[in-house]
């Protein structure tokens, strides 16, 4: 109960002194978040919309599988692109291991799978909805996507979301592919990760506070800027 | 549309640029070197004098030797001697440099149940331990300190692989997660002295026996092989090497301490 006491005063600190290095951080794992984010929305939600226009003989597989990979083990999706990245392995030359652009690669993996197949089961249920008037409407088959993505573009936004909570907090994959490096690849929850080793439980989970408070301002922000929860739009 | 736009400028304004500094080299270090804190201490100075961007990464060491064996970085600095001589001796490293050193000690809680405090060496203390079967937090994680616990049981007549796991835990972590759990756990932990020193969740844990020879614990510094790997940086790696090794670093290392105990002592030899 003392280290929980003292984890808040810490965070208090920390947040309060504007710790230059706290600032530091807490932006590198914003900008490789929101970037792996926006990359895995882009790819994921016309991939899920796609699935849900597109019939095909191993549809109901790669439905499933596609819904497997959402429970993906970040610290194996670490450990491939480690091999895969390693000077020793095939994409050495590139020199992207222990950089932000891997960590950025990592979280890409583990978050389109959740935002494919959160999409896929929501455009679903509205192709159901659509499917005779895009049909008879002879529209064609990039038109029905976007139509899907854009009228259901409110549980689109929570399939987001959950990529987005999922990939802030996430640290097997990028400890291990980032390196945890000073100013370079650390992030909070990489840093939290550290100060457990060095016994400070304190400093760890003022850390750990103020990545939920981002996380809660984050999903804030987005719903307030949307207007999901105002009546009338949607 | 017009929100989501707005959203979207949000997000991009986020995406900046993504830079290294000029002059970096990336090393690994063991767990209990960059526990110690006298990474926070070099570091600075190392850009001060030598403007290098040295970029740790803090593993065991034998990822350490992995990782150079890889190329994946361009120095280690380790304390393994058997391994890091095979390390060098296979083509991996061009040789050993050694830096400082300090020495391990065997913690346990304070009260002492197997009687640790009065043993004549540190194979006896195992010895004690083992007898007593009090619960013994390893590293269990292949590192320098691993290596050298698992040859002091064997120094005690005891098979490590062997140990009962009733009493004998692998946490299979660095040196900071294995004593916090011989924190929780109440138990006996062999670490090394400085990241003992630097630890801060001790708990009803003591330094219970310390100053058996064997207990020396030898910090060296390894270039990773051009020859092997010609993209690493080997200008700055052998920059680095002669700054650690030189004046300033050595009575840098020999003056940081912690609670009045100093955490290494320096030893390189000039060439």
């Amino acid at each position: 109960m003392d280290s929980l006491l003292a984890g808040l005063w810490a965070a208090i600190e920390l947040v309060v002194t504007l710790d230059p290095d706290l600032v530091e951080i807490t932006l590198r794992s914003l900008q490789v978040t929101v970037t792996a984010v926006v990359i895995a929305a882009f790819i994921g939600l016309p991939l899920g919309a796609w699935l849900t226009l597109t019939r095909f003989r191993l549809r109901r597989v790669t439905v499933a599988v596609l819904n497997a990979l959402m429970g993906l083990p970040p610290v194996v999706v670490g450990l491939v692109l480690y091999v895969l990245l390693s000077r020793a392995g095939p994409f050495g030359v590139l020199d992207l291991l222990f950089t932000p652009t891997a960590m950025v690669i990592a979280q890409i993996v583990i978050v389109t799978p959740i935002v494919a197949s959160l999409c896929h089961q929501a455009t679903r249920e509205l192709w159901f909805l659509y499917h005779d008037l895009l049909i008879s409407m002879n529209t064609t088959k990039w038109q029905r996507i976007r139509t899907l993505l854009w009228d259901g573009r409110r549980a689109l936004l929570t399939a987001v979301l959950t990529g987005f909570g999922r990939a802030i907090g996430e640290v097997g994959a990028i400890m291990i592919v980032g390196g945890n490096i000073d100013h370079v690849t650390r992030v909070l929850t990489t840093a939290i990760a550290l100060e457990v080793g060095k016994g400070d439980f304190a400093l760890a989970l003022g850390l750990g506070l103020v990545l939920i408070a981002l996380a809660v301002l984050i999903n804030l922000a987005i719903h307030s800027l949307s207007r999901t929860e105002k009546e009338g739009t949607w | 549309m017009t929100k989501f736009s707005a959203i979207f400028a949000v997000v991009i304004s986020l995406f900046l640029p993504v830079v290294a500094a000029a002059d970096d080299m990336r090393m690994a270090v063991t767990t209990s070197f960059h526990n110690s804190g006298l990474a926070d201490v070099l570091l600075p100075e190392i850009k001060k004098d030598l403007g290098l961007d040295v970029h740790l990464l803090v593993v065991g060491t034998g990822q350490a030797l992995r990782l150079g064996r890889a190329g994946d970085v361009d120095a280690i600095l380790v304390h393994s001697r058997k391994a890091e001589e095979e390390f060098v001796e296979k083509g991996f490293g061009t040789h050993r440099r050694e830096i400082m050193y300090n020495d391990f000690v065997v913690i346990g809680p304070s009260a002492d149940p197997a009687g640790v405090g009065g043993a004549k060496s540190a194979a006896a203390a195992f010895q004690k331990i083992a007898a007593a079967k009090t619960a013994f937090a390893s590293r269990g994680d292949d590192s320098g300190t691993h290596r050298k616990e698992r040859s002091l049981w064997n120094a005690a007549g005891l098979d490590d692989a062997g140990l009962d796991t009733g009493w004998y835990r692998a946490s299979g972590s660095g040196m900071g997660a294995t004593l916090n759990m011989a924190s929780a756990l109440n138990a006996y932990v062999f670490a090394d002295r400085a990241s003992w020193l630097n630890f801060g969740n001790k708990g009803e844990l003591a330094l219970l026996f310390a100053g058996d020879p064997v207990l020396f614990n030898q910090y060296a510094y390894i270039q990773v092989s051009p020859t092997r790997h010609p993209h690493v940086k080997k200008e700055q790696a052998a920059k680095l090497e002669e700054w650690l090794a030189g004046e300033r670093a050595q009575q840098l290392i020999g003056g940081s301490e912690i609670a009045g105990e100093t955490l290494f002592t320096p030893n390189a030899q000039p060439r």
